[in-house]
């Protein structure tokens, strides 16, 4: 057929006509589904999301600025504060860096102490993560069924230092004193009994067809668009990259242990999970074997100017009496200078950016918060995906408020 | 130190004079960079077939001890040798501009414009430098040293005696 001019003039109407209207949808920033205080204002067509605006802020607290008026050992409950579904990594990224400034030897026991407390910590965070990948693909029974091994973790850290979530666990150069037999009970009922636990809830979700449906190339993302935007921790890992600070840059003793790192390949909400699932029987392995390995020793360091002596002490002797007023009061003597220190976090690698001038309070303090940075990504990632699959996404990154606004 | 010895050979010969110092500090080999080739230096860095830093650590804002300048310091990663370096770059607090990173790396967009939040400064071709976790309304830096965290009138707190 003989194309007329009056049909390509037509054809250029039809492009008029096929200009769409979106509709503009407001996720959040209280939304049930997004798990925090998130806002993402969705340009949307039909279900599909054409675009995703992104703001954050919305419980931001100011951490570094706080920090620059506090002595050392008030910053730690700070960082609970950040990412509060695993506080205890935080406190001791925390702890592991001002001991890398004052240049403090910590004594094995300790270190290896912290390394339960860590992987504890690691696996509490992962349970609310994956266990909420299966809430929002509309498993509830995972959920349900997991969480208990996360409130068994909880009493373990409130056994420990008395608090459940914001912990503020341990002290700059070890711990306060020896866990009692409790806790050692509780951990062994742990260990004993969350393998069944996590058992029973991989056969609810890893092979479940309406589950795989779901989650397989939901949100996927390649690892060279992982890496440049800054991606770490599990999110990387399952895009492919197997960087893994405690295997990169041991802290802790961790060169001690035996453990996998698990990597997926397509970066999807599926591999993310399944990352997941994968480290929490890893981290039940280092835990294991921390406590097979257990050495003998100090519970921690000598380091008078740091470290609160013992209360009876205090009542009885001059020097201990100077060094609780000195700690107390923040009078404490640190070296000038600057370091950085990171620790593998529940989602990454999480930094710690110290500039001393010798003062009371740090001169500087920045927080590498891996949720902050990887948390830009998502705007590209949900581009032409279901809205459904966009809260799925979200889940499975396990973004959290408190560490994405510092 | 091996590695501090490598970047700064490199480094001095790729751009004389523009490196201001280079030294070790724990266990992070440190550069301060002129701010006029900060830009090509990161670029030198990453595309260097050797070094290869691929890698933004992160991004964050100081100001110097003077309140006179104001600096971003970058932590640079190369992930398969495990190479980590610092990277520092100063300039007036009066003039804060420097050219942004984000074409080299696209994660330093939200970290500039955190810096660019917290401490004003300008990053040229930053392709969207708005404020991130403040609101909009602010006109101040905050945490530029001159606004302290409590209100320097108040009189009912003596801080005199531990030199807060």
């Amino acid at each position: 057929m003989k194309m007329s001019k009056k049909e390509t003039v037509y054809s250029v109407n039809q492009e008029v006509i096929e200009e769409k209207e979106y509709s503009t949808l407001n996720l959040g920033p209280t939304h049930p589904a997004t798990h925090g205080i998130f806002q993402n204002v969705l340009k949307m067509d039909g279900e599909i999301i054409h675009e995703a605006t992104p703001t954050i802020g919305y419980i931001h607290r100011a951490f570094e600025k706080l920090a620059e008026r506090r002595p050392y050992a008030q910053i730690t409950p700070i960082t609970d504060r950040m990412n509060y579904c695993s506080s205890p990594i935080n406190n001791m990224g925390w702890y592991m860096t001002v001991e890398k400034l004052i240049g403090a030897e910590i004594p094995k026991r300790a270190q290896y102490h912290r390394v339960i407390i860590m992987e504890l910590a690691r696996i509490a965070d992962h349970i609310i993560c994956n266990s909420v990948i299966g809430v929002d693909t509309g498993a509830m029974t995972g959920f349900l069924y997991i969480f208990q091994w996360r409130e068994k973790i909880y009493e373990i850290f409130e056994e420990i230092c008395g608090a459940r979530l914001t912990t503020n666990i341990g002290r700059i150069g070890g711990f306060d004193k020896e866990w009692n037999k409790k806790t050692w009970d509780l951990i062994d009922a742990f260990l004993k009994g969350f393998p069944a636990g996590l058992k029973e809830f991989s056969n609810l979700l890893e092979r479940n067809k309406i589950f795989m449906d779901r989650t397989v190339n939901c949100g996927p993302i390649t690892a060279e668009k992982a890496l440049g935007y800054g991606f770490t921790g599990p999110n990387l890992r399952a895009a492919g990259i197997d960087y893994d600070v405690r295997v990169m840059n041991p802290y802790s003793s961790y060169e001690d242990f035996t453990f996998t790192i698990p990597v997926g390949t397509q970066g999807d909400t599926y591999d993310r999970f399944m990352v997941r699932q994968h480290e929490m029987w890893q981290s039940l392995s280092i835990i294991e074997q921390a406590i097979k390995k257990m050495p003998e020793g100090p519970m921690h360091a000598n380091l008078p100017d740091f470290y609160l002596p013992p209360k009876e002490e205090v009542y009885n002797n001059m020097e201990a009496l100077i060094y609780h007023f000195k700690i107390v009061m923040g009078e404490t003597d640190v070296p000038v200078g600057e370091v950085y220190h990171c620790v593998e976090g529940g989602n990454g690698e999480l930094g710690f950016y110290l500039i001393s001038d010798g003062g009371r309070t740090p001169y500087r303090l920045h927080f590498r918060r891996p949720c902050f940075i990887y948390y830009q990504a998502y705007s590209e990632m949900v581009k032409g995906i279901m809205l459904s699959d966009a809260i799925l996404t979200m889940s499975s990154m396990n973004v959290i408020a408190g560490e994405l606004d510092s | 130190m091996e590695l501090l010895d490598r970047v700064s050979a490199k480094l001095n010969e790729r751009f004389p004079g523009e490196i201001e110092s280079a030294a070790l500090l724990y266990d992070y080999p440190v550069f301060t960079v002129n701010k006029d080739s900060i830009h090509d230096v990161l670029k030198f860095l990453k595309e260097d077939e050797e070094l290869n830093f691929h890698f933004l650590t992160t991004l964050c804002g100081v100001q110097t001890a003077d309140e006179k300048q104001l600096g971003v310091v970058y932590h640079l990663h190369n992930m398969p040798k495990n190479y980590r370096i610092r990277l520092k770059t100063f300039f007036d607090i009066n003039k804060p501009e420097i050219p942004t990173v984000t074409d080299l790396y696209p994660t330093a967009n939200w970290m500039e414009r955190e810096t660019y939040d917290f401490f004003g400064v300008r990053f040229k071709g930053h392709p969207n430098l708005k404020r991130i976790l403040n609101v909009d309304e602010m006109d101040i830096f905050p945490m530029r040293k001159e606004y302290p965290l409590e209100d320097q009138t108040r009189t009912d707190k003596k801080d005199d005696m531990f030199g807060r």
